[in-house]
Protein backbone atom coordinates (compact mmCIF):
# COMPACT_ATOMS: atom_id res chain seq x y z
CA UNK A 1 0.00 0.00 0.00
CA UNK A 2 1.54 3.54 -0.82
CA UNK A 3 1.15 6.02 1.71
CA UNK A 4 -0.21 8.99 0.78
CA UNK A 5 1.42 12.30 2.34
CA UNK A 6 -0.60 15.45 2.34
CA UNK A 7 1.42 18.59 2.64
CA UNK A 8 -0.50 22.23 4.04
CA UNK A 9 -0.42 24.24 0.94
CA UNK A 10 2.61 26.91 1.39
CA UNK A 11 1.43 30.47 3.37
CA UNK A 12 2.97 31.75 -0.47
CA UNK A 13 0.81 29.96 -2.63
CA UNK A 14 -1.75 31.16 -0.67
CA UNK A 15 -0.85 34.43 -0.90
CA UNK A 16 -0.50 34.33 -4.31
CA UNK A 17 -4.18 33.07 -4.73
CA UNK A 18 -5.51 35.93 -2.41
CA UNK A 19 -3.20 38.57 -4.64
CA UNK A 20 -4.64 36.99 -8.03
CA UNK A 21 -8.74 37.39 -6.89
CA UNK A 22 -7.76 40.72 -5.98
CA UNK A 23 -6.42 41.61 -9.33
CA UNK A 24 -9.10 40.30 -11.54
CA UNK A 25 -11.58 41.48 -9.34
CA UNK A 26 -10.54 45.16 -9.47
CA UNK A 27 -9.88 44.91 -13.26
CA UNK A 28 -13.54 43.01 -13.52
CA UNK A 29 -15.38 45.78 -11.75
CA UNK A 30 -15.00 48.45 -14.57
CA UNK A 31 -16.93 51.52 -13.15
CA UNK A 32 -14.78 51.68 -9.72
CA UNK A 33 -11.58 50.76 -11.88
CA UNK A 34 -12.51 53.29 -14.03
CA UNK A 35 -13.52 56.19 -11.72
CA UNK A 36 -10.45 55.48 -9.29
CA UNK A 37 -7.92 56.29 -12.16
CA UNK A 38 -9.46 58.69 -13.76
CA UNK A 39 -10.42 61.15 -11.13
CA UNK A 40 -6.40 61.98 -10.41
CA UNK A 41 -6.01 62.49 -14.40
CA UNK A 42 -9.25 64.49 -15.06
CA UNK A 43 -8.49 66.98 -12.17
CA UNK A 44 -4.67 67.07 -13.23
CA UNK A 45 -6.65 68.03 -16.72
CA UNK A 46 -8.97 70.65 -15.80
CA UNK A 47 -6.62 72.40 -13.19
CA UNK A 48 -3.62 72.24 -15.13
CA UNK A 49 -5.17 74.52 -17.77
CA UNK A 50 -5.83 76.85 -15.10
CA UNK A 51 -2.14 76.61 -14.04
CA UNK A 52 -0.62 76.19 -17.60
CA UNK A 53 -0.58 80.29 -17.86
CA UNK A 54 0.72 80.78 -14.21
CA UNK A 55 4.20 80.81 -13.41
CA UNK A 56 5.96 79.32 -9.74
CA UNK A 57 9.00 80.59 -10.59
CA UNK A 58 10.67 82.32 -13.63
CA UNK A 59 10.60 79.49 -16.30
CA UNK A 60 8.27 76.70 -14.53
CA UNK A 61 4.92 76.76 -14.79
CA UNK A 62 2.57 76.15 -12.14
CA UNK A 63 0.74 73.27 -14.05
CA UNK A 64 4.09 71.46 -12.90
CA UNK A 65 3.60 71.32 -9.41
CA UNK A 66 0.61 70.16 -10.12
CA UNK A 67 1.28 67.25 -11.92
CA UNK A 68 4.09 66.12 -10.03
CA UNK A 69 1.58 66.94 -6.73
CA UNK A 70 -0.88 64.88 -8.62
CA UNK A 71 1.04 61.72 -8.01
CA UNK A 72 0.37 61.67 -4.64
CA UNK A 73 -3.40 62.63 -5.21
CA UNK A 74 -3.47 59.28 -7.04
CA UNK A 75 -1.31 56.88 -4.86
CA UNK A 76 -3.90 58.69 -1.98
CA UNK A 77 -7.02 57.47 -4.36
CA UNK A 78 -6.01 54.12 -5.08
CA UNK A 79 -4.25 53.20 -1.59
CA UNK A 80 -6.48 54.82 1.27
CA UNK A 81 -9.88 55.88 -0.72
CA UNK A 82 -9.96 52.32 -2.58
CA UNK A 83 -8.41 50.54 -0.13
CA UNK A 84 -10.77 51.00 2.35
CA UNK A 85 -13.48 50.88 0.39
CA UNK A 86 -13.30 47.81 -1.11
CA UNK A 87 -12.36 46.33 2.88
CA UNK A 88 -15.59 47.21 4.28
CA UNK A 89 -17.07 46.00 0.98
CA UNK A 90 -14.96 42.60 2.17
CA UNK A 91 -16.89 42.72 5.33
CA UNK A 92 -20.15 42.97 3.70
CA UNK A 93 -20.56 41.11 0.97
CA UNK A 94 -19.08 38.00 3.56
CA UNK A 95 -15.66 37.72 1.91
CA UNK A 96 -13.66 38.20 5.11
CA UNK A 97 -16.43 36.14 7.07
CA UNK A 98 -15.66 33.06 4.56
CA UNK A 99 -11.85 33.41 4.38
CA UNK A 100 -11.66 33.48 7.95
CA UNK A 101 -13.86 29.86 7.39
CA UNK A 102 -11.59 28.36 5.56
CA UNK A 103 -7.63 27.17 6.44
CA UNK A 104 -6.45 30.37 5.84
CA UNK A 105 -3.09 32.43 7.24
CA UNK A 106 -4.84 35.92 8.12
CA UNK A 107 -1.45 37.43 6.18
CA UNK A 108 -2.47 35.97 2.98
CA UNK A 109 -5.32 38.35 2.70
CA UNK A 110 -3.31 41.09 3.18
CA UNK A 111 -0.72 39.98 0.93
CA UNK A 112 -3.01 40.45 -1.58
CA UNK A 113 -4.35 43.90 -0.62
CA UNK A 114 -0.37 44.89 -0.93
CA UNK A 115 -0.61 43.10 -3.84
CA UNK A 116 -3.49 45.16 -4.94
CA UNK A 117 -2.27 48.25 -3.66
CA UNK A 118 1.35 48.14 -5.54
CA UNK A 119 -0.35 47.35 -8.99
CA UNK A 120 -2.70 49.99 -8.65
CA UNK A 121 -0.80 52.65 -6.93
CA UNK A 122 2.13 52.11 -10.07
CA UNK A 123 -0.43 52.10 -12.44
CA UNK A 124 -2.29 55.41 -11.65
CA UNK A 125 1.69 57.46 -11.33
CA UNK A 126 2.15 56.02 -14.58
CA UNK A 127 -0.86 57.70 -15.93
CA UNK A 128 -0.14 60.96 -14.22
CA UNK A 129 3.22 60.69 -14.95
CA UNK A 130 2.32 60.33 -18.76
CA UNK A 131 -0.57 62.79 -18.96
CA UNK A 132 1.80 65.12 -16.92
CA UNK A 133 4.68 65.25 -19.48
CA UNK A 134 2.31 64.89 -22.44
CA UNK A 135 0.51 68.19 -22.18
CA UNK A 136 2.41 69.98 -18.79
CA UNK A 137 5.47 69.43 -20.24
CA UNK A 138 6.62 67.58 -16.93
CA UNK A 139 9.89 66.76 -17.33
CA UNK A 140 11.11 62.86 -16.47
CA UNK A 141 14.33 62.96 -14.81
CA UNK A 142 17.62 61.19 -16.06
CA UNK A 143 19.49 61.35 -13.06
CA UNK A 144 19.15 58.02 -10.80
CA UNK A 145 19.07 59.70 -7.47
CA UNK A 146 16.22 61.25 -8.49
CA UNK A 147 14.01 58.22 -9.05
CA UNK A 148 16.03 56.34 -5.86
CA UNK A 149 14.55 59.43 -4.03
CA UNK A 150 11.30 58.32 -6.02
CA UNK A 151 11.20 55.22 -4.93
CA UNK A 152 11.49 55.61 -1.29
CA UNK A 153 8.97 58.42 -1.48
CA UNK A 154 6.74 56.15 -3.10
CA UNK A 155 6.85 53.04 -0.88
CA UNK A 156 6.51 54.51 2.42
CA UNK A 157 3.88 56.94 0.89
CA UNK A 158 2.06 53.61 -0.34
CA UNK A 159 2.71 51.78 3.01
CA UNK A 160 1.52 54.97 4.91
CA UNK A 161 -1.53 55.47 2.91
CA UNK A 162 -2.83 51.62 2.76
CA UNK A 163 -2.28 51.20 6.78
CA UNK A 164 -4.34 54.59 6.90
CA UNK A 165 -7.13 53.06 4.76
CA UNK A 166 -6.91 49.50 6.27
CA UNK A 167 -7.57 51.34 9.79
CA UNK A 168 -10.49 53.81 8.25
CA UNK A 169 -12.40 50.69 6.76
CA UNK A 170 -13.11 49.90 10.76
CA UNK A 171 -15.18 53.39 10.82
CA UNK A 172 -18.07 53.01 8.39
CA UNK A 173 -21.08 50.47 8.54
CA UNK A 174 -21.77 49.83 4.88
CA UNK A 175 -20.57 49.63 1.85
CA UNK A 176 -23.16 52.88 0.86
CA UNK A 177 -21.62 54.91 4.10
CA UNK A 178 -18.28 53.98 2.83
CA UNK A 179 -18.35 56.44 -0.25
CA UNK A 180 -19.14 60.06 1.35
CA UNK A 181 -16.83 59.06 4.74
CA UNK A 182 -14.00 57.81 2.74
CA UNK A 183 -14.16 60.63 0.38
CA UNK A 184 -14.89 63.42 2.37
CA UNK A 185 -12.31 63.84 4.60
CA UNK A 186 -9.48 62.50 1.73
CA UNK A 187 -11.02 65.52 -0.19
CA UNK A 188 -10.39 67.84 2.57
CA UNK A 189 -7.04 66.52 2.93
CA UNK A 190 -6.15 66.81 -0.71
CA UNK A 191 -6.85 70.74 -0.62
CA UNK A 192 -5.17 71.33 2.56
CA UNK A 193 -2.12 69.23 1.04
CA UNK A 194 -1.73 71.62 -1.99
CA UNK A 195 -2.76 68.84 -4.42
CA UNK A 196 -5.04 71.08 -6.02
CA UNK A 197 -3.88 74.87 -5.23
CA UNK A 198 -0.15 75.13 -6.15
CA UNK A 199 2.30 76.44 -5.47
CA UNK A 200 0.71 75.18 -1.56
CA UNK A 201 2.15 78.77 -0.23
CA UNK A 202 -1.48 80.53 -1.76
CA UNK A 203 -3.19 78.10 0.65
CA UNK A 204 -4.42 80.38 4.30
CA UNK A 205 -1.68 79.73 6.84
CA UNK A 206 -3.81 77.65 9.25
CA UNK A 207 -4.39 75.54 6.45
CA UNK A 208 -0.93 74.58 5.48
CA UNK A 209 -0.55 74.02 8.99
CA UNK A 210 -3.63 71.36 9.05
CA UNK A 211 -1.91 69.35 6.12
CA UNK A 212 1.54 69.62 7.28
CA UNK A 213 -0.03 67.28 10.16
CA UNK A 214 -0.75 64.39 7.20
CA UNK A 215 1.58 62.45 5.09
CA UNK A 216 -0.17 63.28 1.95
CA UNK A 217 1.58 67.02 1.96
CA UNK A 218 4.91 65.50 2.20
CA UNK A 219 4.08 62.99 -0.61
CA UNK A 220 3.59 65.65 -2.99
CA UNK A 221 7.05 67.99 -1.95
CA UNK A 222 8.63 64.97 -2.27
CA UNK A 223 7.47 63.97 -5.68
CA UNK A 224 7.96 67.63 -6.51
CA UNK A 225 11.49 67.24 -5.50
CA UNK A 226 11.83 64.38 -8.15
CA UNK A 227 10.75 66.02 -11.11
CA UNK A 228 11.13 69.56 -10.73
CA UNK A 229 14.17 71.40 -11.22
CA UNK A 230 15.94 72.26 -7.99
CA UNK A 231 14.65 76.02 -8.12
CA UNK A 232 11.33 75.43 -7.77
CA UNK A 233 12.45 74.67 -4.27
CA UNK A 234 11.68 78.07 -3.22
CA UNK A 235 7.75 77.67 -4.10
CA UNK A 236 7.83 75.25 -0.88
CA UNK A 237 6.58 76.75 2.90
CA UNK A 238 10.32 76.37 3.98
CA UNK A 239 12.28 77.15 1.11
CA UNK A 240 13.57 73.47 0.56
CA UNK A 241 13.24 70.37 -0.38
CA UNK A 242 13.46 68.69 3.19
CA UNK A 243 14.00 65.26 2.26
CA UNK A 244 14.18 64.30 6.31
CA UNK A 245 11.26 65.76 7.84
CA UNK A 246 9.50 63.79 4.48
CA UNK A 247 10.80 60.50 5.02
CA UNK A 248 10.29 61.37 9.19
CA UNK A 249 6.84 62.14 9.12
CA UNK A 250 5.70 59.44 6.87
CA UNK A 251 7.47 56.74 8.51
CA UNK A 252 5.78 58.07 11.55
CA UNK A 253 2.52 57.44 9.69
CA UNK A 254 3.36 54.46 9.05
CA UNK A 255 3.94 53.42 12.15
CA UNK A 256 0.91 54.90 13.14
CA UNK A 257 -0.70 53.22 10.81
CA UNK A 258 -0.08 49.79 11.59
CA UNK A 259 -0.77 50.36 15.16
CA UNK A 260 -4.50 51.98 14.31
CA UNK A 261 -4.54 48.70 12.21
CA UNK A 262 -3.54 46.18 15.06
CA UNK A 263 -5.78 48.06 17.32
CA UNK A 264 -9.18 48.13 15.00
CA UNK A 265 -8.63 46.02 12.13
CA UNK A 266 -12.10 43.90 12.33
CA UNK A 267 -12.73 40.41 10.59
CA UNK A 268 -16.81 40.70 11.02
CA UNK A 269 -19.54 43.12 10.38
CA UNK A 270 -20.84 45.02 13.37
CA UNK A 271 -24.12 42.68 13.18
CA UNK A 272 -22.25 39.30 13.66
CA UNK A 273 -21.50 39.31 17.21
CA UNK B 1 6.24 21.83 7.18
CA UNK B 2 4.51 19.21 8.76
CA UNK B 3 2.73 16.39 6.82
CA UNK B 4 0.43 13.50 8.01
CA UNK B 5 -0.37 10.30 6.36
CA UNK B 6 -3.32 9.50 5.39
CA UNK B 7 -4.38 6.17 3.67
CA UNK B 8 -7.93 7.23 3.43
CA UNK B 9 -6.90 10.20 1.49
CA UNK B 10 -9.02 12.07 4.67
CA UNK B 11 -7.70 15.58 5.96
CA UNK B 12 -8.23 16.89 9.70
CA UNK B 13 -6.52 15.72 13.04
CA UNK B 14 -6.79 12.34 13.75
CA UNK B 15 -10.05 11.14 15.18
CA UNK B 16 -10.00 10.68 18.96
CA UNK B 17 -11.41 6.87 19.75
CA UNK B 18 -13.49 6.52 23.03
CA UNK B 19 -13.16 2.83 24.16
CA UNK B 20 -16.27 1.73 22.60
CA UNK B 21 -15.14 3.28 19.23
CA UNK B 22 -17.50 5.65 19.01
CA UNK B 23 -16.83 9.26 18.58
CA UNK B 24 -18.76 12.28 18.82
CA UNK B 25 -17.87 14.97 16.23
CA UNK B 26 -19.80 17.79 18.05
CA UNK B 27 -20.20 17.67 21.89
CA UNK B 28 -22.04 20.63 23.66
CA UNK B 29 -22.60 21.32 27.49
CA UNK B 30 -24.72 23.80 28.84
CA UNK B 31 -24.14 26.53 25.67
CA UNK B 32 -24.75 30.04 26.44
CA UNK B 33 -25.14 33.09 24.70
CA UNK B 34 -26.65 36.51 25.44
CA UNK B 35 -27.04 39.69 23.33
CA UNK B 36 -28.11 42.94 24.95
CA UNK B 37 -29.58 40.20 28.19
CA UNK B 38 -31.64 38.79 26.36
CA UNK B 39 -30.44 34.95 25.85
CA UNK B 40 -29.94 33.80 22.23
CA UNK B 41 -28.73 30.17 23.06
CA UNK B 42 -29.95 29.31 26.55
CA UNK B 43 -28.48 26.36 28.00
CA UNK B 44 -27.92 24.24 24.59
CA UNK B 45 -27.02 20.16 25.06
CA UNK B 46 -26.23 18.26 21.66
CA UNK B 47 -24.38 15.59 20.77
CA UNK B 48 -23.76 14.80 16.82
CA UNK B 49 -21.88 11.17 16.37
CA UNK B 50 -19.44 10.77 13.87
CA UNK B 51 -21.10 10.35 10.47
CA UNK B 52 -24.15 11.14 11.79
CA UNK B 53 -26.51 13.48 9.14
CA UNK B 54 -28.27 15.88 12.36
CA UNK B 55 -30.77 18.68 11.67
CA UNK B 56 -31.85 21.55 13.61
CA UNK B 57 -35.30 22.75 13.28
CA UNK B 58 -36.74 25.74 14.94
CA UNK B 59 -38.42 29.25 13.81
CA UNK B 60 -37.01 32.66 13.08
CA UNK B 61 -35.22 33.76 15.61
CA UNK B 62 -34.70 30.26 17.62
CA UNK B 63 -31.17 30.75 18.02
CA UNK B 64 -29.41 28.10 15.16
CA UNK B 65 -27.77 30.31 13.39
CA UNK B 66 -26.06 31.64 16.72
CA UNK B 67 -25.93 27.83 18.01
CA UNK B 68 -24.16 26.75 14.66
CA UNK B 69 -21.62 29.81 14.59
CA UNK B 70 -20.42 29.16 17.54
CA UNK B 71 -19.65 25.41 16.96
CA UNK B 72 -17.82 27.07 13.55
CA UNK B 73 -15.87 29.59 15.73
CA UNK B 74 -17.41 32.55 14.36
CA UNK B 75 -18.93 33.72 17.49
CA UNK B 76 -18.02 33.85 21.37
CA UNK B 77 -19.79 31.91 23.53
CA UNK B 78 -20.87 33.59 27.33
CA UNK B 79 -19.97 30.24 29.07
CA UNK B 80 -20.54 26.18 28.29
CA UNK B 81 -18.14 23.72 26.98
CA UNK B 82 -18.09 23.19 23.37
CA UNK B 83 -15.74 20.12 21.73
CA UNK B 84 -15.85 20.06 17.72
CA UNK B 85 -13.63 17.29 16.06
CA UNK B 86 -12.21 16.96 19.25
CA UNK B 87 -11.08 20.63 19.62
CA UNK B 88 -12.60 23.96 21.21
CA UNK B 89 -13.32 25.85 18.08
CA UNK B 90 -12.48 29.43 19.97
CA UNK B 91 -8.99 28.32 20.27
CA UNK B 92 -8.66 25.90 17.19
CA UNK B 93 -6.10 26.38 14.72
CA UNK B 94 -5.77 26.21 10.86
CA UNK B 95 -5.51 22.34 10.89
CA UNK B 96 -8.55 22.28 12.73
CA UNK B 97 -10.31 24.14 9.66
CA UNK B 98 -9.24 21.38 7.02
CA UNK B 99 -12.32 19.06 8.99
CA UNK B 100 -14.69 21.71 8.64
CA UNK B 101 -17.02 22.94 5.52
CA UNK B 102 -18.86 25.67 5.68
CA UNK B 103 -22.48 26.52 4.05
CA UNK B 104 -23.22 30.27 5.43
CA UNK B 105 -26.23 31.99 5.57
CA UNK B 106 -25.83 35.02 3.57
CA UNK B 107 -23.02 35.70 1.27
CA UNK B 108 -22.39 37.35 -1.70
CA UNK B 109 -18.59 37.62 -1.97
CA UNK B 110 -16.60 36.73 -5.46
CA UNK B 111 -19.65 38.44 -7.26
CA UNK B 112 -17.04 39.08 -10.26
CA UNK B 113 -15.07 35.69 -10.24
CA UNK B 114 -16.07 33.00 -12.41
CA UNK B 115 -17.84 29.90 -11.23
CA UNK B 116 -14.90 27.76 -11.61
CA UNK B 117 -12.19 30.11 -10.37
CA UNK B 118 -14.18 30.29 -7.27
CA UNK B 119 -14.25 27.03 -6.37
CA UNK B 120 -10.51 26.37 -7.92
CA UNK B 121 -9.85 29.36 -5.62
CA UNK B 122 -11.08 27.23 -2.17
CA UNK B 123 -9.56 24.45 -3.28
CA UNK B 124 -6.07 25.29 -2.64
CA UNK B 125 -6.91 26.00 0.87
CA UNK B 126 -6.91 22.41 1.51
CA UNK B 127 -3.82 19.75 1.57
CA UNK B 128 -6.56 17.24 -0.08
CA UNK B 129 -9.03 19.12 -2.27
CA UNK B 130 -11.69 17.22 -4.54
CA UNK B 131 -10.77 18.48 -8.00
CA UNK B 132 -13.38 21.25 -9.15
CA UNK B 133 -14.76 19.44 -11.83
CA UNK B 134 -15.75 16.81 -9.43
CA UNK B 135 -17.18 19.26 -6.80
CA UNK B 136 -19.26 21.43 -9.44
CA UNK B 137 -21.18 17.96 -10.86
CA UNK B 138 -21.45 17.11 -7.49
CA UNK B 139 -23.52 20.47 -6.61
CA UNK B 140 -24.81 20.66 -10.27
CA UNK B 141 -22.95 23.76 -11.43
CA UNK B 142 -21.00 21.80 -14.42
CA UNK B 143 -23.03 24.14 -17.21
CA UNK B 144 -22.10 27.44 -15.59
CA UNK B 145 -18.36 26.77 -14.85
CA UNK B 146 -17.59 30.05 -16.99
CA UNK B 147 -20.13 32.32 -15.88
CA UNK B 148 -19.72 34.95 -13.10
CA UNK B 149 -21.56 34.36 -9.71
CA UNK B 150 -22.91 38.02 -10.01
CA UNK B 151 -24.86 36.67 -12.72
CA UNK B 152 -26.11 33.41 -11.71
CA UNK B 153 -29.72 32.98 -9.61
CA UNK B 154 -30.54 33.00 -6.15
CA UNK B 155 -30.59 29.37 -5.64
CA UNK B 156 -27.34 28.54 -8.07
CA UNK B 157 -25.60 31.20 -6.36
CA UNK B 158 -26.06 29.29 -3.52
CA UNK B 159 -25.14 26.17 -4.82
CA UNK B 160 -21.52 27.54 -5.46
CA UNK B 161 -21.59 28.19 -1.74
CA UNK B 162 -22.30 24.32 -1.25
CA UNK B 163 -19.54 24.00 -3.45
CA UNK B 164 -16.91 25.93 -1.70
CA UNK B 165 -18.16 24.25 1.19
CA UNK B 166 -17.45 20.68 0.28
CA UNK B 167 -14.15 21.29 -1.95
CA UNK B 168 -12.17 20.62 1.19
CA UNK B 169 -13.33 16.97 1.56
CA UNK B 170 -14.42 18.16 5.32
CA UNK B 171 -15.76 15.26 8.05
CA UNK B 172 -17.74 18.06 9.28
CA UNK B 173 -19.82 20.07 7.16
CA UNK B 174 -22.05 22.58 8.45
CA UNK B 175 -24.82 23.98 6.18
CA UNK B 176 -27.47 26.81 7.57
CA UNK B 177 -30.62 26.84 5.44
CA UNK B 178 -28.88 25.31 2.74
CA UNK B 179 -31.76 25.00 0.40
CA UNK B 180 -33.27 28.29 0.86
CA UNK B 181 -34.50 29.79 -2.40
CA UNK B 182 -34.07 26.33 -4.29
CA UNK B 183 -36.85 25.27 -6.60
CA UNK B 184 -38.04 21.55 -5.89
CA UNK B 185 -35.55 20.03 -8.56
CA UNK B 186 -32.85 21.67 -6.91
CA UNK B 187 -33.61 20.79 -3.55
CA UNK B 188 -33.84 17.17 -4.68
CA UNK B 189 -30.73 17.32 -5.97
CA UNK B 190 -29.47 18.96 -2.54
CA UNK B 191 -30.86 16.13 -0.63
CA UNK B 192 -29.21 13.50 -3.25
CA UNK B 193 -25.80 15.61 -2.82
CA UNK B 194 -26.24 15.23 1.15
CA UNK B 195 -27.18 11.42 0.88
CA UNK B 196 -23.63 10.87 -1.85
CA UNK B 197 -21.56 13.02 0.92
CA UNK B 198 -23.08 11.09 4.09
CA UNK B 199 -23.05 7.43 2.44
CA UNK B 200 -20.03 7.78 0.73
CA UNK B 201 -17.75 9.73 2.97
CA UNK B 202 -19.28 9.24 6.37
CA UNK B 203 -18.81 13.04 5.98
CA UNK B 204 -20.96 13.89 9.28
CA UNK B 205 -23.38 16.81 8.74
CA UNK B 206 -24.93 19.80 10.62
CA UNK B 207 -27.83 21.40 8.97
CA UNK B 208 -30.21 23.77 9.99
CA UNK B 209 -33.46 24.27 8.29
CA UNK B 210 -37.22 25.27 7.87
CA UNK B 211 -38.73 22.56 6.82
CA UNK B 212 -40.46 19.63 7.74
CA UNK B 213 -39.79 17.32 4.65
CA UNK B 214 -36.12 18.09 4.33
CA UNK B 215 -35.91 16.80 7.67
CA UNK B 216 -38.02 13.67 6.78
CA UNK B 217 -36.05 13.05 3.42
CA UNK B 218 -32.42 13.63 5.23
CA UNK B 219 -31.71 13.50 8.98
CA UNK B 220 -30.52 10.84 10.95
CA UNK B 221 -31.93 12.69 14.09
CA UNK B 222 -33.77 16.04 14.52
CA UNK B 223 -33.65 18.77 17.51
CA UNK B 224 -35.94 21.34 17.98
CA UNK B 225 -34.89 24.69 18.95
CA UNK B 226 -37.17 27.33 20.40
CA UNK B 227 -36.28 30.57 22.03
CA UNK B 228 -32.70 29.15 22.57
CA UNK B 229 -33.56 26.03 23.88
CA UNK B 230 -33.68 22.60 23.02
CA UNK B 231 -37.57 20.91 23.17
CA UNK B 232 -36.71 17.69 21.64
CA UNK B 233 -33.89 15.89 20.05
CA UNK B 234 -34.79 12.43 18.58
CA UNK B 235 -35.31 10.60 15.13
CA UNK B 236 -37.37 11.95 12.79
CA UNK B 237 -39.84 9.09 13.23
CA UNK B 238 -40.00 9.39 16.63
CA UNK B 239 -39.68 12.64 17.76
CA UNK B 240 -41.61 13.61 20.19
CA UNK B 241 -43.10 10.69 21.24
CA UNK B 242 -44.85 10.88 17.67
CA UNK B 243 -44.51 6.93 17.47
CA UNK B 244 -46.38 6.22 20.55
CA UNK B 245 -48.63 8.73 20.12
CA UNK B 246 -52.45 8.42 19.98
CA UNK B 247 -53.44 7.27 16.78
CA UNK B 248 -56.78 8.89 14.84
CA UNK B 249 -58.64 5.97 12.84
CA UNK B 250 -61.55 7.20 10.75
CA UNK B 251 -63.75 5.66 8.60
CA UNK B 252 -67.31 6.28 6.75
CA UNK B 253 -70.50 4.75 8.62
CA UNK B 254 -73.91 5.38 7.34
CA UNK B 255 -72.99 7.42 4.65
CA UNK B 256 -71.11 9.88 7.78
CA UNK B 257 -67.39 10.53 8.37
CA UNK B 258 -66.50 8.94 11.88
CA UNK B 259 -63.46 9.43 13.35
CA UNK B 260 -61.74 7.56 16.85
CA UNK B 261 -58.44 8.67 18.70
CA UNK B 262 -56.92 5.69 20.49
CA UNK B 263 -53.66 3.90 21.38
CA UNK B 264 -54.41 0.91 19.63
CA UNK B 265 -55.82 1.44 16.18
CA UNK B 266 -55.55 -2.50 15.08
CA UNK B 267 -58.15 -3.44 17.32
CA UNK B 268 -60.31 -0.69 16.96
CA UNK B 269 -59.70 -1.65 12.94
CA UNK B 270 -59.96 -5.24 13.60
CA UNK B 271 -63.16 -4.63 15.74
CA UNK B 272 -64.45 -2.19 12.55
CA UNK B 273 -63.94 -5.02 10.19
CA UNK B 274 -65.89 -7.24 12.18
CA UNK B 275 -68.51 -4.85 12.32
CA UNK B 276 -68.81 -3.34 8.91
CA UNK B 277 -67.79 -6.25 7.04
CA UNK B 278 -64.31 -7.04 5.30
CA UNK B 279 -63.87 -3.81 3.68
CA UNK B 280 -64.33 -0.32 5.44
CA UNK B 281 -64.80 2.64 3.83
CA UNK B 282 -62.89 5.75 3.94
CA UNK B 283 -60.21 3.58 6.36
CA UNK B 284 -57.49 5.93 7.96
CA UNK B 285 -55.03 5.53 10.11
CA UNK B 286 -52.71 8.51 11.13
CA UNK B 287 -50.55 9.38 13.85
CA UNK B 288 -49.05 12.64 14.15
CA UNK B 289 -47.16 14.35 11.49
CA UNK B 290 -43.67 15.88 12.04
CA UNK B 291 -45.41 19.01 11.59
CA UNK B 292 -48.10 18.51 14.09
CA UNK B 293 -45.44 17.41 16.33
CA UNK B 294 -42.88 20.21 15.65
CA UNK B 295 -45.88 23.37 16.11
CA UNK B 296 -46.61 21.49 18.90
CA UNK B 297 -43.21 22.00 20.57
CA UNK B 298 -42.60 25.30 18.99
CA UNK B 299 -46.40 26.63 20.13
CA UNK B 300 -45.65 26.03 24.18
CA UNK B 301 -43.13 28.43 24.09
CA UNK B 302 -45.07 31.17 22.19
N1 LIG C 1 -25.27 39.82 16.46
C1 LIG C 1 -26.43 39.88 17.14
N2 LIG C 1 -26.72 40.95 17.91
C2 LIG C 1 -27.86 41.00 18.61
N3 LIG C 1 -28.78 40.04 18.63
C3 LIG C 1 -28.56 38.94 17.89
C4 LIG C 1 -27.38 38.80 17.12
N4 LIG C 1 -27.42 37.61 16.49
C5 LIG C 1 -28.59 37.04 16.84
N5 LIG C 1 -29.27 37.83 17.69
C6 LIG C 1 -30.59 37.49 18.30
O1 LIG C 1 -30.52 36.19 18.80
C7 LIG C 1 -31.71 35.46 18.51
C8 LIG C 1 -31.38 34.22 17.71
O2 LIG C 1 -30.96 34.57 16.41
P1 LIG C 1 -30.47 33.52 15.33
O3 LIG C 1 -29.96 34.29 14.18
O4 LIG C 1 -29.54 32.57 15.98
O5 LIG C 1 -31.83 32.79 14.96
P2 LIG C 1 -32.11 31.68 13.83
O6 LIG C 1 -32.68 30.52 14.54
O7 LIG C 1 -30.91 31.45 13.02
O8 LIG C 1 -33.24 32.39 12.97
P3 LIG C 1 -33.54 32.29 11.38
O9 LIG C 1 -34.37 31.08 11.19
O10 LIG C 1 -34.35 33.52 11.14
O11 LIG C 1 -32.26 32.28 10.65
C9 LIG C 1 -32.62 36.44 17.77
O12 LIG C 1 -33.53 36.96 18.70
C10 LIG C 1 -31.69 37.51 17.28
O13 LIG C 1 -32.34 38.75 17.24
MG1 LIG D 1 -30.42 31.73 11.00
Amino acid sequence: MTTLTLRDPSVWDLCTARAGVELRQFFRERTAMIFTFALPVVLLTLLGSIFDKQAAVPGIPSSQLLAAGMIAGGIGSTCFVNLATSIVSDREDGTLKRLRGVPMPPIAYFAGKVVLVLVTAVAEVVLVLAVGSAFFDLPLPRDPARWATFTWIFLLGVTGCALLGTAMSSVPRSVRGAAPIVNLPFLVLQFVSGIFIVPITNLPEPLQQIGALFPLKWMAQGFRSVFLPDAAAATEPAGAWEHGRIAMVLAAWCLGGLILCLTTFRWQGRKDG
Amino acid sequence: MDSCPSPARRAGPPRTRTLTGVTDAVRVRDLRKTYQGSPAVDGVDLDIADGEVFALLGPNGAGKTTTVEILEGFRRRDSGEVSVLGEDPQRAGRRWRYGIGLVLQNASDMADMTVAETVRHFARFYPDPRPAEEVMDLVGLTGKAGRKVRTLSGGQRRRVDVAIGVVGRPRLLFLDEPTTGFDPEARRQFWSLITTLSEQDGTTILLTTHYLDEVEALANRVAVLAAGRIRAVGTPRDLGGRDTAEATVGWIEDGEHRSTRTHKPTVVVSELAGRIGDEIPGLVVTRPSLEDVYLDLIGSVR
